[in-house]
């Protein structure tokens, strides 16, 4: 909504400069976005009105003149002018040399010089819109109204500043200037002036020209019509035209800006029909009629359905209501006799017929927004007085009125302790009443019967009433229902900054756990600490990367978004997978060199198919990783080398570890990682994931290059289930020194490393054990491996001997023999 | 030779070589030292190996004689050797260069989202907010509803909603990604009694087109407390105190009214811009202001809605976007940056 300051100065004294009245206003809620200022840049002594005395021709060009200008103060200067409108009498605006303008060759704000244009010496100039930056006109100069006062600063005559303010969706009466002007006025403690409404009527009432009735009462609360006969369809005078291009409208002719004018004065929209297009002068409001059309004013058929509100003749819909016209009845040069509507329409219904038809106006945003019924008459009679006035016709006598049910704006009561309660201060009644009463509330009796009811039930009967305001809300607001709205009124006009600020001293709740929360947390700071980086990435995808990482599941597709922003974010995510990949993917075609590791930890989205009516999809939480490329930057001490699964596993372990958490690794398929490479994780024998290193065709598809990627997802639910059984209690360390042996252990090639570990950690006296060194080859059967192993052994109750030690060591091998049929390394 | 005359040569050459390790000052002259005085060619080697010939009876007396001389030559070296290393370290042979690297070791780090999203619930848990969260898919009922927003409120253009592919009975599509992490109040206070101080963190989704200021996908904090006794004037401190820890302890706070439907009254608000002092500058539009949050007093519609007699317990809520703000305290530009996963960006707030 933008508001001109010299329009609102209509209705409310306007002393403030406009960026404090910006700012005044945005603390009280009307935020204002930007103060635009107009004439800011022009001199007061160097752009002036001034009057065109002659025209001479130019001695060397025929397209251009030689105005004379009277600049006022005696002074006359004569400037080379080309526009083709320029004239002897009119007033224009003139710019002498030093002026800053706008210079339409060079596209910027520079200073006028100077200048021989074909011979003759020119000082200045006379300008254009565009030159003064008022609007796109360059095709001839600014004629300004015949009393402009000639040598008067232009900034002084035409200067002005526009507020552009953002309106919220509860005050559909701030869409007007009028509106505002309240708001200043309970906020300056300025006092408004409303405009003059008064129309003089012909004899014959209205009621014997047109017939008018509302078929749909729940669809349109009220109508109110004037008719005006004998009109002339033309341009609107100068100042609602530039009242109407500040504000930000394109001005029609006459009929149709008045109509937009009282609209932006008042915020109620009103249509203006040509009544002898529409059949038997017969207006209608009815719902649209089951496969009904209509062309409305921008020229568009639009196919109606019922609800939808229409204003009909006789037959056929002549508008849609609240919405915008048809072309059918639409002003033209031959109208004479004009039916101006001012309506009051159901908001919910004419947001969804706009919302269905896919259109949005002016009227439209201020009838679903609410206005109130009592507004309708008002703003009609404003408009058909200025109708009358501006386009020469005459007014009907009275007006139609149909108002089938009567809303009375609502009575509320306010208390002081209820103030009291919601903004924690306790305001004297007196500035309580002067914020309201300045705002335009007026004090009332409270509903019948109830006075004798609070008198019966209060301890303190007077000492209640007179902390207790009844009040009647004004007719133009439709955002104050509840007894709070009034609260808020009341500490936004004394301002919420001058409330004080406490500290919360009620008590604090008993703390609830959180343990996924907390569990996501230390898992991103161990991975971190382990040299990875986390990612988010967007929750939505498409089933064609769903399907790249296998995560299509036919019987229970993802759920689609009805409205997606683009085809890329159709599909909630079912596996985090894809997302991983996409992210390396998409820094490695930024930094081919690097390696990456990277993880992400989020939410994939599980439909329940069979109970979707009742229930929300599982959200579960799910942790992803990759590792790809050079296990570090080109280094002079570490060897460059790809990482590859056992840097994955390195991390995991490395967080694992840190949660206390025993997790065994074994073989095992998984239809996007290569057979061979692939591990599923368990504690206790419940499953946690899967890492491995991913098959080349599905790198394929993530346009990944041949180097290994090793992958793990991680399902967090089970990782926080798994961390119930880990105990954290203490345990002693042994006084006795440890002692090591290392065996190399020979294997059938099959046998994993992590079953010879279980055999040699089951001995008693081992505290841990370490493969370090795999080898294959000579001295080694075919179709066996070596597999060598630091073993630990330590007592809690003496220092082992050698003796010892090699005994246990024997019991090991023998078990080892036993169980795998191994033999130590000769 | 006789005995006496080796011992007197033994005597001084160690005399000798002891008077001309004095003369050393670096590492080459002492190597030379060494080989003139210690090598194998030198005299008292050749004086060593000459031992063999002597008689029997001569040589342990003689031989031992040699050995002292030798070792005593070989502490002074040594001695010597340390001596030089500390008058000039920077000549040891064994110096390395420190300006090489060290070993590489991998440097991860969190997101920026998670990071400010922390910060923030860290300010918020020390004044006593639990931290929860919540579904990311919602019903139009918490989504909306239950905030004092019904359907085909015009509010509801406040929050353009991506809705999932999915009808009821009445033709209506009750489930949606939340546009916002307000629906936890009423998910919150349904299952609670009060009091209840929470701030919730959580990925929301809007059907928005995107440019540097606007993510269709993005984070939300919000904060809900409600107990008897909560005023407007908590809401103020407690959003003040947030600001001085996020911001400084010399942030001016701005608090205006505003418009949001599930509190009443409503607020909004800034801190004073940190870049130009509240001169204006572009990051705050010319204002001096930022806008921070929204906030407000519960409205008693909404705790009615949950069972709440709001004659007794009044409360506030807010919102805040994170990422907005991590881009206040970081000087980022592009609120796109945060999910399009550049590493180069991520690690320079891990």
């Amino acid at each position: 909504m933008l508001i001109p300051i010299s329009w609102l100065k209509s209705y409310v004294p306007v002393t403030d400069p406009p960026r404090e009245l910006a700012h005044k206003l945005t603390m009280a809620g009307t935020e204002i976005g930007n103060v635009e200022i107009t004439g800011a840049g022009w001199d007061a002594e160097k752009v002036v009105v001034g009057h065109v005395l002659s025209v001479d021709p130019h001695p060397n060009a025929d397209r251009l003149r030689l105005p004379t200008v009277d600049i006022g103060g005696g002074r006359a200067a004569t400037v080379v002018c080309g526009a083709p409108n320029l004239a002897p009498g009119q007033k224009i605006a003139f710019a002498s040399e030093g002026a800053t303008l706008f210079s339409p060759r060079s596209g910027k704000v520079e200073t006028l010089k100077r200048a021989r244009i074909r011979g003759v010496e020119s000082r200045g100039m006379v300008c254009s819109s565009l030159e003064l930056g008022l609007g796109e006109d360059h095709e001839g100069i600014l004629v300004l109204d015949d009393d402009a006062p000639v040598g008067a600063p232009l900034a002084g005559y035409l200067g002005d500043a526009i507020l552009d303010a953002e309106i919220t969706s509860n005050r559909p009466d701030c869409l007007s200037i009028l509106g505002i002007a309240r708001e200043v006025a309970a906020i300056t403690g300025e006092r408004v002036t409303e405009p003059d409404n008064s129309c003089p009527e012909s004899e014959d009432p209205i009621e014997d020209q047109v017939s008018i009735r509302i078929d749909d009462p729940d669809l349109c609360f009220r109508y109110t019509a004037s008719l005006i006969s004998g009109v002339e369809i033309g341009p609107s005078p100068r100042w609602m035209q530039d009242a109407l291009i500040k504000a930000g409208q394109r001005p029609i002719n006459n009929v149709v800006d008045v109509t937009n004018y009282v609209m932006l004065e008042y915020g109620q929209p009103l249509h203006a029909f040509d009544i002898d297009k529409c059949r038997d002068r017969t207006i209608v409001v009815r719902a649209a009629r089951e496969g009904e059309t209509l062309t409305t004013l921008d020229g568009e058929r639009r196919e109606l359905r019922p609800p939808m509100l229409t204003i009909a003749d006789s037959q056929d819909a002549v508008g849609l209501a609240g919405i915008m016209g048809g072309a059918n009845s639409e002003m033209t040069s031959d109208t004479t006799s004009v039916l101006l509507e001012s309506a009051s329409f159901d908001a919910v219904n004419t947001r969804r017929t706009r919302a269905a038809l896919d259109m949005r106006t002016e009227a439209s945003d201020r009838f679903e927004r609410g206005i109130r019924s009592a507004l309708a008459p008002i703003a009609l009679r404003r408009a058909t007085r200025l109708i009358a006035e501006i386009c020469g016709g005459v007014a009907a006598k009275g007006i139609i009125d149909l108002y089938p049910t009567r809303r009375e704006p609502p009575t509320l009561s306010l208390s002081r302790a209820r103030v009291r309660q919601v903004l924690g201060v306790d305001y004297p009644m007196s500035q309580i009443r002067r914020v309201l009463h300045s705002l335009g509330f007026e004090e009332t009796q409270p509903p019948g019967g109830l006075i004798d009811l609070i008198e019966a039930v209060e301890a303190g009967p007077s000492a209640e009433r007179s902390d207790t305001l009844w009040l009647k809300v004004p007719y133009w607001r439709s955002d104050i229902s509840i007894e709070d709205d009034l609260v808020e009124e009341v500490a936004r006009i004394i301002g919420y900054d001058s409330l004080p600020t406490t500290m919360l001293s009620t008590a604090i709740p008993h703390w609830q756990p959180q343990p996924m929360t907390a569990l996501k947390d230390t898992v991103r700071d161990l991975l971190a600490a382990a040299g990875m980086q986390e990612t988010i990435s967007y929750s939505p995808t498409t089933l064609d990367n769903l399907s790249k990482v296998d995560a299509l599941d036919e019987a229970n597709p993802p759920l689609r978004i009805a409205n997606p922003l683009s085809r890329q974010w159709e599909y909630m995510r079912t596996s985090l997978r894809a997302s991983i990949l996409d992210t390396l993917a998409h820094n490695r075609r930024i930094a081919q060199g690097d390696g990456a590791r990277i993880f992400e930890i989020g939410r994939v989205y599980i439909p329940k198919p069979e109970s979707k009516e009742r229930d929300l999809p599982d959200e579960r939480e799910m942790l992803v990783g990759a590792v790809s490329g050079p296990r570090f930057p080109a280094s002079w001490v570490a060897e460059e080398q790809d990482m590859g699964f056992f840097d994955g596993k390195g991390a995991l372990e490395y967080a694992f570890a840190a949660l206390g958490l025993d997790v065994t690794f074994e073989p095992r398929e998984d239809s996007i990682l290569q057979s061979g490479r692939a591990a599923g994780m368990s504690a206790n024998g419940a499953p946690l994931g899967v890492i491995g290193e991913v098959r080349l065709d599905v790198l394929g598809k993530f346009d990944l290059d041949t180097r290994p990627v090793a992958m793990f997802e991680v399902d967090m639910a089970a990782l926080l289930a798994a961390l119930d059984d880990v105990s954290l209690a203490y345990r002693a360390s042994s006084r006795y020194p440890e002692s090591y042996r290392d065996l190399a252990i020979v294997v059938d090639a099959d046998v994993s490393a992590a079953r010879i570990q279980r055999i040699i950690e089951r001995h008693a006296l081992v505290v841990r054990s370490a493969p370090f060194d795999i080898y294959i080859g000579e001295g080694v059967s075919r179709g066996r491996k070596s597999v060598a192993f630091r073993v630990t052994f330590q007592s809690d109750r003496a220092t082992l001997t050698s003796e010892q030690v090699y005994r246990f060591q024997n019991d090991i091998l023998r078990q080892l023999r036993r169980e795998l049929n191994a033999e130590l390394r000769g | 030779m006789s005995e006496i005359d080796s011992m007197t040569q033994v005597a001084d050459i160690q005399a000798r070589a002891l008077l001309a390790l004095a003369a050393v000052d670096d590492l080459p002259a002492l190597d030379e030292w060494r080989v003139s005085f210690m090598g194998r060619r030198s005299a008292l080697t050749q004086l060593m190996r000459s031992l063999g010939s002597l008689p029997a009876e001569d040589r342990p007396a003689l031989g031992a004689f040699a050995n002292t001389a030798r070792r005593t030559l070989e502490e002074a070296l040594s001695d010597r050797r340390r001596e030089i290393a500390r008058a000039q370290p920077e000549a040891a042979a064994d110096a390395i260069d420190v300006t090489l690297p060290g070993w590489p070791t991998p440097r991860g780090g969190i997101h920026p989202t998670t990071r400010i999203v922390r910060e923030i619930c860290a300010a918020f848990a020390s004044m006593g907010f639990s931290v929860v969260e919540g579904p990311e898919i919602e019903w139009d009922h918490y989504n909306f509803e239950m905030l004092n927003i019904p359907r085909h409120h015009p509010a509801r253009d406040m929050w353009d909603t991506l809705w999932i592919d999915f009808e009821d009975a009445d033709g209506e599509r009750p489930m949606l990604l939340r546009t916002h992490t307000s629906p936890m109040q009423a998910r919150i206070m349904e299952s609670t009694r009060p009091p209840v101080r929470v701030v919730v963190p959580g990925k929301c989704y809007r059907y928005e087109a995107t440019d540097p200021r606007h993510e269709w996908h993005f984070y939300q904090i919000e904060g809900l407390a409600v107990d008897r006794g909560i005023a407007m004037t908590d809401l103020k401190g407690t959003l003040y105190e947030f600001a001085r820890r996020m911001f400084g302890v010399d942030r001016k706070v701005r608090f205006r009214c505003d418009y949001f439907p599930f509190v009443e009254p409503g607020v909004d608000m800034s801190i004073d811009c940190f870049l130009c002092q509240g001169d204006g500058c572009r990051v705050c539009s010319h204002t001096g202001w930022i806008e921070i949050m929204g906030a407000g007093m519960v409205h008693p519609n909404v705790l009615e809605g949950v069972g709440y007699d709001p004659n007794i317990y009044t409360g506030f809520a807010f919102g805040m976007g994170p990422e907005r703000i991590s881009m206040l305290k970081h000087g980022i530009e592009d609120i796109r940056l945060f999910y399009s996963n550049d590493l180069r960006f991520l690690r320079q707030f891990s």
